[in-house]
């Protein structure tokens, strides 16, 4: 076993409880995501209460599943606001898969759903004009980086990761692309990320060596963050 | 773009992994979880354990293993024999399988898949299919009639029409598992896959008789095959799993190459 990584922890309320809070919204299957933190030594908890979330220093939003289902499970666990406010409050937040594709605006998903939209945009279906070309997208891709970004740090252009998908990210500004992949006849953008906030389309945790660094990155992520920086230096966000 | 993956199958009998030919004469090859975490460091793509006995004992599958199999490789795999119920899913996906495959219970009962893809989503629900050439239009059309229980079994159905009905029902992935091809090393079964790869909307997965790189590439450009299951050839030592990813890169055959 590796040793047990610690980073170094902000002084004052909320009480840091655990390290990594992994978002349980009753959408999927979260033993992956959980080993794979483990595995780099991180404490991680499953959790759905929005204290534990708040409390936590690192906040990972994963998720398989249809994006209209995962809405009201979220709506119905009160963990949209939870997920709000943490953004807002600067802790470094990854979402993975549906979880990236549900902090977008909308999704085209069962009939059109409105989602979190915490970075603006769509998520679209793959309509392949060649069926041979098959949706889901079910394997590993390669991710062209788009943009320099500490969760790169280590990781070579164009690595493959783990997609398991129909649906992908189409965010409205090309500012917050940080990689793109190409499939089914578009490239879209399966590493999204502002300010605290970083999504990836594809399964970091199912993805091998690279993606464990990946999340290791993210365990190591000191983000930028007006709110952050106002915490830290004691100031009350309200 | 999208890369072909190459998965190891690991047949598992008393807690070994054993191969044989057309699930006969079956020889010990070694640990699973080892050879599961030679293969993970090696670069394969993914991996399918196949408990090769848990349905003909009536019992359920290791659960221990999948769960030693989940701590020590951080890719997808897929768990399949002795799966009847939603219940057994769900032990082997929470013990942290990515999918589970569904075979010769699916046949008897394939309301399975319609429950596991309501319950876990269709990415979970494989099926495996074990396909016979067979000339026999009346009842199958395709030329290929679906075999049970390790072969044992005829079912009368046809190839083809399974696995859209499978499809229907909500698989998100076929194995095709050639019976003829099957431990000869003599090559896949081109025109099965290529049948069944053309004709539904989810990946295919080729099975059944890979015996060198040369036939990956044959199964990947003539076939349609998303994924190419591999075992005789790297468990006997005859190849490895990076060699073989060397001889498709140099085929032009989009292959992960980052490990």
């Amino acid at each position: 076993m590796k040793p047990l990584e610690r980073l170094t922890i902000a002084k004052g309320p909320p009480t840091i409880l655990f390290m990594i809070a992994i978002i349980d919204y009753r959408a999927g299957n979260l033993t992956s995501v959980r080993l794979a933190c483990e595995s780099l030594g991180l404490e991680a908890m499953i959790t759905s209460d929005p204290n534990v979330i708040r409390s936590a220093e690192r906040v990972i939003f994963p998720g398989v599943g249809a994006a209209g289902a995962a809405m009201g499970h979220l709506e119905e666990l009160g963990l949209v606001e939870t997920i709000r406010m943490a953004v807002d409050s600067g802790l470094p937040f990854l979402g993975i898969c549906l979880g990236t594709q549900i902090i977008l605006g909308h999704s085209e998903e069962d009939g059109g759903v409105d989602t979190i939209g915490l970075i603006n945009g769509n998520v679209r279906l793959f309509r392949p004009g060649d069926p041979l070309i098959k949706v889901p997208q079910i394997g590993w891709n390669s991710v062209a980086q788009k943009r320099p970004h500490p969760i790169f740090e280590g990781i070579e252009d164009e690595s493959e990761f783990y997609f398991v998908h129909s649906y992908h990210p189409d965010p409205t500004d090309p500012a917050c692309i940080l990689g793109e992949t190409g499939y089914a006849g578009v490239t879209f953008a399966s590493v999204m990320g502002r300010e605290n906030l970083v999504a990836t389309q594809f399964h970091p945790e199912k993805s091998g060596r690279v993606g464990l660094k990946l999340l290791r990155n993210f365990a190591k992520w000191d983000p930028p963050s007006p709110s952050r920086l106002r915490r830290a230096s004691g100031g009350r966000t309200t | 773009m999208l890369t072909k993956r190459i998965i190891p199958c690991l047949d598992i009998h008393d807690k070994k992994v054993t191969k044989g030919v057309k699930f006969k004469n079956n020889v010990v090859l070694g640990d699973p979880v080892e050879m599961a975490a030679r293969y993970y460091d090696d670069g394969c793509d993914e991996l399918v354990f196949y408990d090769i006995t848990a349905s003909a004992e009536g019992r359920p599958i290791d659960i221990e293993m999948v769960t030693e199999v989940a701590h020590a490789i951080r890719i997808p795999f897929a768990v399949g024999g002795g799966i009847s119920t939603l219940e057994d899913m769900s032990r082997v996906l929470l013990a942290g399988a990515e999918k589970v495959s569904v075979n010769s219970l699916a046949v008897k009962n394939p309301d399975i898949i319609a429950q596991g893809s309501r319950a876990f989503g269709a990415q979970c629900i494989v099926l495996g299919m074990d396909p016979l050439a067979v000339d026999d239009p009346e009842r199958c059309p395709s030329g290929y009639e679906i075999t049970t229980r390790g072969f044992r079994e005829r079912t009368g159905m046809d190839a083809l029409e399974w696995a859209r009905r499978a499809v229907d029902l909500g698989v998100g992935e076929i194995v095709v598992n050639s019976v003829d091809a099957d431990g000869t090393r003599a090559g896949f079964q081109i025109p099965l896959t290529k049948l069944i790869a053309e004709n539904v909307p989810v990946p295919v997965v080729a099975s059944g008789g890979a015996g060198n790189a040369q036939h990956l590439v044959d199964v990947f450009e003539q076939a349609h095959a998303d994924a190419a299951i591999i075992a005789g050839m790297i468990h006997t030592g005859d190849t490895t799993i990076p060699a073989i990813k060397a001889e498709l890169v140099t085929a032009g055959i989009p292959i992960r190459q980052h490990w």
